[in-house]
């Protein structure tokens, strides 16, 4: 059975759709993706969508999905490269993907995603320094 | 009654005819020598009159839409499209085909003085022929026009949404006139089309040129911004007038997740502040080099 690739950079996963999906493979790239953040502990999901010309609702949901599952699993989601007319459809079924976010091309969303990770990091930075002068005190 | 005859007469007489239509042509109170030269004019006239005796030889007169009506129909066809271009009106096209008529029957009733009956037949059948090709004349006149109208509307859709690059990452779209559906759509893949081309990362869409915006409109508005969002790039509404303003409250609509600005100034300066750009005068060193 066809699968789609999913590489492994760094913290980061990086997906390149490079086939027009059908409901099956999207189905096997959501349970496949989820494992492998859950596996590899990734901070981040990328996925190039740029070969893409298609998009149905059940798509744009699986997409939506992904996000809401990683976020969940404490790993951002950028969705990257999309062509004009399937911004445009995805609009118009109404999907605006919350939540997910999203980048002109690969470059751009990794930089994207080391800023959000990063800013997480700093946060949990901050948080840690913040909690120092408690254990101090106590 | 013999019809193939009625068409060698016509055929014969032909120059006559074309005399005499030219007469009731250049007689007329509508001819428009400033758009058609009488040169001109006579040897379309000519060339029509050609395939239309040509076509009734066979005696054929009833149905124009046969096979040998085929180069007069076209013939009439152009005419009607050019003069439509250069903007005769409706009234002077159909003069022309109509003013056959008279030249026509002026010949018969020459050649039939001793013969009522057949002159009467022979009018009728040519009085049906005429109409009808003045009805395809007028049909091909409003084709002509139609085409004109829709080629204008195209231009001026095509005119109103300009794409402008104002700075390197940020694209500037200013939408003057009402936003309807088919309007949006243009909008909206124009300006996806450019955020890809040029790898632009922020767009400003200025409705200051929108007369009013109601919940269509900022529904469309809405949509365009979630495309954009969508393709990865940071969409800012600016021109938003005080009553735009009032309306969008009154209506209810929600912008709250939309980035919007009063003048396109200012939203240019938030795109700036985005891509951590800065504007500032060149000459404030060397003043402070004065002053020390």
């Amino acid at each position: 059975m066809d699968r789609i690739p999913i590489l492994k950079m760094g913290p980061f996963l990086l997906v390149t759709i490079q086939v027009d999906l059908y409901d099956r493979l999207a189905l096997n790239l959501e349970s496949d993706l989820i494992s492998m953040v859950s596996k590899t502990g990734a901070r981040g999901v990328l996925i190039d969508i740029s070969a893409v010309n298609i998009v149905d609702s059940f798509m744009g949901r699986i997409l939506g999905n992904i996000a809401s599952m990683s976020r969940i699993m404490d790993a951002e989601t950028v969705v990257v490269g999309m062509q004009p007319a399937v911004a445009i459809t995805l609009v118009e079924l109404g999907l605006t993907l919350q939540g997910v976010y999203t980048a002109l091309n690969v470059e751009k969303g990794m930089e994207l995603l080391y800023k959000k990770v990063d800013l997480l990091s700093e946060q949990d930075d901050t948080i840690e320094e913040d909690q120092d002068p408690h254990d101090i005190t106590d | 009654m013999n019809i193939q005859q009625t068409a060698q007469i016509l055929l014969r007489k032909k120059n006559t005819i074309l005399e005499n239509w030219m007469k009731n042509q250049l007689a007329d109170a509508s001819l428009r020598d400033d758009l058609l030269s009488n040169e001109d004019l006579r040897r379309q006239s000519e060339e029509l009159l050609n395939s239309l005796l040509q076509a009734v030889s066979h005696g054929n007169f009833d149905n124009i839409y046969s096979s040998e009506f085929e180069p007069v129909n076209d013939i009439l066809g152009d005419i009607s499209i050019t003069r439509a271009r250069q903007g005769f009106s409706p009234r002077e096209i159909s003069q022309y085909v109509l003013s056959l008529k008279q030249a026509l029957t002026d010949v018969l009733e020459e050649e039939r003085r001793n013969e009522p009956e057949l002159l009467y037949r022979e009018v009728v059948l040519l009085n049906k022929l005429v109409d009808s090709l003045s009805i395809i004349t007028f049909e091909t006149y409003l084709k002509g026009r139609e085409e004109v109208i829709l080629r204008q509307s195209d231009e001026i859709s095509e005119i109103s949404t300009p794409v402008i690059r104002v700075w390197d990452g940020i694209l500037a779209l200013p939408i003057i006139g009402t936003l309807d559906s088919s309007r949006t759509q243009v909008v909206m893949e124009s300006l996806l089309q450019e955020i890809v081309n040029t790898g632009s990362s922020i767009a400003i869409l200025d409705i200051s040129g929108v007369p009013a915006v109601d919940s269509l409109v900022a529904q469309h508005l809405i949509k365009t911004v979630s495309a954009t969002r969508l393709m990865g790039a940071e969409c800012i509404i600016s021109g938003i007038r005080a009553e735009i303003a009032q309306t969008i409250v009154h209506l209810g609509i929600d912008l709250s997740n939309i980035r919007t600005k009063a003048t396109l100034a200012s939203a240019l300066q938030l795109a700036f502040g985005m891509l951590s750009l800065e504007v500032r005068k060149s000459n404030q060193v060397s003043t402070t080099k004065l002053f020390k």
